[in-house]
């Protein structure tokens, strides 16, 4: 038995970037499948670049916690929103899955 | 229309194909939806409605545990199509296995009832379904039904429908019955249609009925070979985008309005699928799809799995096609 419930669990991170991202168009990569996930770059409010999970593995904070710190000092968004959906991606496949949707950022 | 017997019109879809596979092939099946509707239609003219950013997702996945997707899984739209505005929709298989929940549904029939209203030349569908999305029960059984509807609707409006099959899920089940209710049928020889799945039939059925491992089985009695020999794809093509947007051109050509939606189109399809079943009355020894391949008049059935596409085209007799097709 495990003491984590079953079902989705949501999390939520907020970094303070300082490199602002020029007005864009929403932009969606990945899918939602096993092992995979779909993330969305829109523009966000203010600053910070927001971070918001769904996902279907719980339990996992911490690492989500890693990659993103990772992501923030590889890109140092500011005003972007970062929305994610998860079918218990891999800490690697998460950062590459980022990567690709920061490279398709285009005005 | 340049071509008007069914042999004629695909052997003129191949003949293209060949004369520009110099250009570098992009492959149908390994594209994901948004790739294939980037690629099939022209170059940035797809625009989007209900796009991943609005968020219209399932209101039934979350409960179970399941994350949804932004676009529930398929990405509807209008769009150019060699100059021609038509409206699109692409399922994307690797999310539940392209299956159809109740927005997903909803979406492609908004699709498709918008198309009365705004009359495009075409309604394309890019199907890659295992049928209705199971988690979501009897939302996603009706929402099928109303795709069903809305396309003959569509049809009976005059709007040629044209189905798409070439990626990894194939089109089963419910979708698989939405494809045959459309005007025309694309298939790539990796697509696949049926309604049962192979999994399904030999869970209902028995693994000495059908073995769902044996892949070249799967594909004798499902994929794009076998549909097209036994008439029920309309063209047939390699697994590569650039093949697809040239079929889909050619049934525009083709279908300056849909074929009629009547009750002697009807009637006429029921009488081939009766000869078809008559072809196979008499007890068959060995592999059901080689015996039913020679009884259409194709002589050396049992190379047709290893022949091209080009060569399996030229295969197709008269026996598999409707009178009024």
């Amino acid at each position: 038995m495990t003491a984590i419930p079953p079902g989705l669990e949501t999390l939520d991170f907020r970094f303070a970037g300082t490199r602002a991202v020029p007005a864009f168009a929403p932009v969606l990569v990945g899918v939602v499948g096993s092992g995979n996930l779909e993330v969305m770059l829109e523009p966000g409010d203010g600053g910070d670049c927001a971070v918001h999970v769904q996902t279907s593995a719980r339990g996992f904070a911490p690492v989500w916690q890693a990659v993103l710190d990772d992501f923030h000092h590889r890109h140092d968004l500011a005003g972007v929103r970062v929305s994610i959906n998860d079918m218990g991606a891999t800490p690697a496949v998460v950062s590459l899955r980022l990567d690709q949707a920061v490279r398709e950022l285009r005005p | 229309m340049t071509a008007t017997t069914p042999i004629a019109r695909a052997n003129a879809v191949a003949a293209s194909a060949a004369s520009t596979s110099a250009v570098a092939a992009n492959s149908y099946a390994e594209c994901s939806a948004r790739e294939r509707l980037a690629q099939l239609l022209d170059p940035g003219s797809f625009h989007e409605w209900l796009p991943p950013a609005e968020r219209v997702m399932s209101p039934h996945l979350a409960q179970l545990g399941v994350p949804s997707a932004f676009d529930d899984g398929v990405a509807i739209g209008r769009a150019r199509l060699d100059g021609r505005t038509v409206f699109v929709a692409a399922q994307e298989g690797a999310f539940m296995g392209g299956g159809v929940g109740e927005v997903h549904g909803a979406k492609l029939v908004g699709l498709l009832r918008r198309a009365l209203r705004e009359r495009p030349a075409a309604v394309l569908l890019l199907l890659d379904s295992g049928g209705v999305r199971l988690h979501e029960a009897n939302a996603g059984l009706i929402a099928v039904s109303e795709v069903m509807r809305a396309v003959l609707d569509a049809r009976d409006a005059g709007i040629p429908v044209i189905a798409l099959i070439g990626a990894a899920n194939g089109c089963f089940g419910g979708m698989g019955i939405v494809a045959r209710c459309t005007d025309f049928v694309v298939m790539s020889d990796l697509g696949r249609l049926a309604m049962s799945g192979p999994e399904v039939i030999e869970a209902s059925h028995g693994v000495e009925e059908f073995d769902a491992r044996d892949r070249a089985l799967v594909w004798r009695t499902t994929g794009g070979k076998h549909r097209w020999l036994s008439g029920d794809c309309d063209a047939l093509v390699e697994d590569e985008v650039a093949a697809f947007r040239r079929a889909a051109i050619y049934a525009m050509d083709a279908l300056p309005t849909a074929r009629a939606v009547t009750l002697e189109a009807l009637e006429a399809e029921h009488a081939l699928l009766a000869r078809r079943l008559a072809l196979l009355d008499a007890p068959v020894s060995g592999d059901d799809a080689l015996a039913l391949w020679r009884r259409l008049g194709v002589e050396d059935a049992a190379s047709v799995p290893d022949l091209d596409v080009a060569e399996v085209v030229a295969l197709r007799t008269g026996a598999a096609v409707p009178e009024n097709h």
